[in-house]
């Protein structure tokens, strides 16, 4: 980097003069490269304190403010060997750091109050059966009111506050049953202790809060890791524009420092990085990874134009302007409004089995009391009855037995390169029976590539492909990417418009337009073989080649297509490219079904004519036109490469330059739902067992803590099988390390 | 049984202290980075400096 980056906009001025920056740094591989940045920047005359985080890769550095400019810590690290990239920590996952601390205490004080219970629990029964007298019990159970108490007001809040705001909205979800168990064991346990009784519940209402808060917690932590990868990759995309001061100086700066009403120079071979008008210049801009549309659309002053457009041969200066601005941004917001207002609430299979369940075991509850006293025993135990139904019907195995799943399935998902942002979305994905991708940056790589790099003589190809690197036109890179010397010809001469050349081994050689090279004769022949593809040519000395560029096919695109087939998927396309441009696609990939030419309307109507059918649609896409479909499909996925916008619209975002993580996601989501289904039906089959122990009131304090601890540790067992079996695509997952797709290109 | 009263509460109170214990670990930042303190014990930048 020549400019060097103003990175102002990130520093944090503290009150005691020194000045704080967070970073994300890119290429931490071992251990020893805590020291190496730590040691490197520390050096840095004016630095206080540089601390690595080793676990979400971020780095917080220190300085004595003004005595050192942060770009000099970035370019520090770059001379280590890092990338870093300026953090600014999202308020969501501060408000995430915050509640998983929050039910790290809870679960804390739910840990302490069950051991010391326990302790007291379990004098009490071996004293039962021994000779313990009614005052020393009595006094344990004081004690045991007297930790379980305050520890469940606690712990048990979490909880409390679920189900209130579930009851507030006229639902109930699982919590709901939860409560109601722990408020009424707990105050049947009081009432017993004041009557001196031989029996009461605080260990299994306590133990019961432990084991509910471990699923919850582990739920969260999953999701927060997450959370943090994703925003972390977030920043190494964020992108940098040249900003035009009012003095007409050109600074370098990070997007994020730009306001609307802003000059913006973009030079050619550029990627615009904000949304803006056209201020002064004209140029050819693709809008391939906006709109899906590979054909170039000219731009002139009054031209709106969209962040992740590629601008090709002018120099354009923009206003830039606050989001929503824009007509195909107005119109994507406008649906993307729609789709949500239409989108039924997925009501997950936990909250369903809660609806049934809940009145079931109240309701078997009553009919316990009503039994026992129409048998002639006393109101009061019948009553003591009813509630042991109650709490050993308190669904423990039944709220860990999906987010427990829930939480080993997202692990695998994270191995293999795939972020879930909604964790409901294994069960939709689990049910999905159609697979409509978007063309353009999802089936096809989001960069130009070079398709007919085998018929030239590699030689040629090399010395193209180096000459290449010091062009700046767009299909230029696409060639640069193949070069192995990735050191630029010396003495290269640009000329606008038409291409690059340069003198090698004393003999001219040119890249660029095919009459700039003098090879318009093979244009024609070239040209028959691929009629999409974008021509240049190459001339050295008298050898002359041409070299077609275009959107090339993600390289296991077939093979995920055909995999996804034999699994009984039905795959589609729908493109807002031209029908010519997608009918190759569809060839190449066997795909009957596929539509060019559609608006983000029409995408939706098609998706809402596929949902009609009774089909679960997962909807594949990554231009800023397929968020609204996004938004409108049973479940969605996006590729990283993918539109800010459209990113938060998807349910899981994948990274790399292969299309197997959407075969990956299906597969884990199957198994984990399948695994979901399993440990439900195991809980029911305790309950079937336990629920009559109870009614016949067989079930004493030790009986109840013996039941639920068994079965929340069997369906946690069986949850760990999510990550356990299929190891075959494990090991195939494992080779592609979810590495950012192609940054440079 | 006398031996309860004193017994009793020292549970209670060593079960207290741990849970205190964890508190201030908690809030003192010590879980924020799990994997860079497995790594960092085997560091010596203690000898270098």
């Amino acid at each position: 980097m020549a400019e060097a980056l103003d990175l102002s906009v990130y520093v944090k001025h503290q009150d005691d003069g020194t000045a704080h920056i967070d970073l994300a740094i890119e290429g931490i591989d071992c251990a020893a490269c805590i020291d190496e940045i730590e040691d490197g920047l520390c050096r840095l005359p004016g630095v206080l304190d540089a601390r690595l985080n080793y676990t979400n890769h971020r780095l917080a550095v220190e300085w004595r403010d003004g005595e050192l400019s942060p770009a000099t810590v970035v370019e520090e690290l770059q001379r280590l060997g890092y990338k870093a990239h300026p953090f600014q920590s999202k308020l969501v996952e501060e408000e995430e750091t915050r509640r998983a601390q929050w039910l790290l205490k809870c679960l804390a004080v739910a840990g302490f109050a069950s051991m010391n219970i326990m302790l007291l629990a379990v004098s009490v029964w071996s004293g039962n059966v021994t000779d313990i007298t009614p005052e020393t019990r009595d006094f344990f159970h004081w004690l045991a009111a007297l930790i379980a108490l305050p520890a469940v007001a606690y712990a048990g809040q979490p909880f409390f506050q679920s189900a209130m705001g579930a009851l507030r909205n006229r639902r109930t979800n699982m919590d709901v049953p939860i409560v109601i168990g722990i408020l009424l064991a707990l105050s049947m346990s009081v009432f017993e202790t004041i009557n001196s009784a031989e029996h009461t519940y605080f260990d299994s209402v306590v133990m019961l809060l432990f084991f509910l808060l471990c699923g919850r917690y582990l739920d969260q932590a999953m999701r927060r890791k997450t959370r943090a990868v994703a925003s972390n990759l977030a920043s190494f995309r964020s992108e940098i524009a040249h900003r035009i001061e009012e003095d007409g100086e050109v600074v370098l700066l990070p997007t994020a420092a730009l306001k609307a009403g802003d000059r913006v120079l973009v030079r050619p071979g550029e990627r615009i990085a904000v949304d803006g008008i056209v201020i002064a210049g004209s140029s050819e801009i693709d809008e391939s990874l906006v709109t899906g549309e590979t054909a170039h659309r000219a731009v002139r002053a009054e031209s709106q134009v969209y962040a992740g457009s590629l601008n090709y041969n002018g120099t354009l200066t923009l206003r830039v302007t606050a989001a929503g601005k824009g007509t195909l941004l107005d119109e994507v917001e406008r649906l993307l409004e729609n789709a949500a207002a239409a989108k039924s609430r997925y009501v997950q299979l936990a909250d369903r089995v809660a609806k049934v369940y809940a009145p079931v075991v109240h309701t078997a509850a009553a009919i316990t009391a009503l039994t026992w006293i129409a048998t002639g025993s006393s109101v009061h135990d019948a009553l003591i009855t009813a509630i042991a139904v109650l709490i050993i019907t308190c669904p423990c195995a039944l709220a860990l037995a999906v987010p427990v799943v829930q939480v080993v399935a997202s692990g695998a998902l994270f191995r293999a390169g795939v972020f879930l942002n909604a964790g409901d979305a294994f069960e939709r994905l689990a049910k999905v029976d159609t697979v409509v991708f978007d063309k353009t940056g999802t089936l096809t790589l989001p960069t130009m590539s070079l398709v007919n790099a085998g018929e030239i003589e590699p030689s040629l190809l090399g010395a193209a492909s180096r000459l290449a690197l010091s062009s700046h036109h767009p299909l230029a890179s696409a060639v640069a990417q193949l070069a192995h010397d990735r050191r630029p010809y010396e003495e290269v001469v640009e000329a606008p418009g038409q291409g690059v050349r340069a003198i090698v081994d004393g003999r001219e050689m040119r890249l660029g337009s095919p009459a700039f090279c003098g090879a318009e004769s093979l244009v024609d022949k070239a040209a028959s073989t691929d009629s999409m593809a974008s021509v240049i040519a190459f001339s050295w000395g008298g050898e002359k080649v041409i070299l077609l560029v275009r959107q090339a096919l993600r390289p296991d695109a077939v093979d995920t297509v055909q995999s996804l087939r034999r699994r009984g998927l039905d795959c589609r396309i729908l493109s807002g490219d031209r029908p010519e441009a997608v009918a190759p696609i569809a060839a190449a990939l066997g795909i009957e079904m596929w539509r060019g030419g559609c608006k983000p309307a029409d995408k939706i109507e098609a998706l809402s004519a596929l949902k009609a059918e009774g089909r679960k649609v997962l909807m594949v896409g990554d231009g800023l036109n397929d968020a609204p479909a996004l938004a409108a499909a049973d479940v969605s996925l996006s590729p990283i490469s993918a539109a800010d916008l459209t990113q938060a619209q998807a349910d899981a975002v994948f990274l790399g330059d292969r299309l197997k993580p959407v075969l990956e996601t299906i597969e884990i989501s199957r198994r984990a739902h399948s695994l979901m289904r399993q440990n439900l039906g195991i809980a029911l089959v305790y309950n079937l067992i336990a629920v009559p122990l109870a009614f016949f009131g067989y079930v004493t304090p030790l009986v109840a803590a013996l039941a639920m601890s068994g079965s929340s540790t069997l369906v946690t067992l069986n949850a760990l099988r999510a990550r356990g079996r299929a190891p075959a695509l494990r090991a195939q997952a494992e080779p592609s390390h979810p590495v950012p797709a192609a940054q440079g290109a | 049984m006398e031996v309860l009263i004193y017994l009793v509460p020292t549970a209670l109170l060593l079960g207290l202290t741990g849970l205190v214990a964890f508190l201030w670990s908690l809030k003192n930042g010590q879980y924020d980075d799990v994997q860079g303190a497995a790594v960092r014990v085997l560091s010596d930048d203690d000898v270098k400096r």
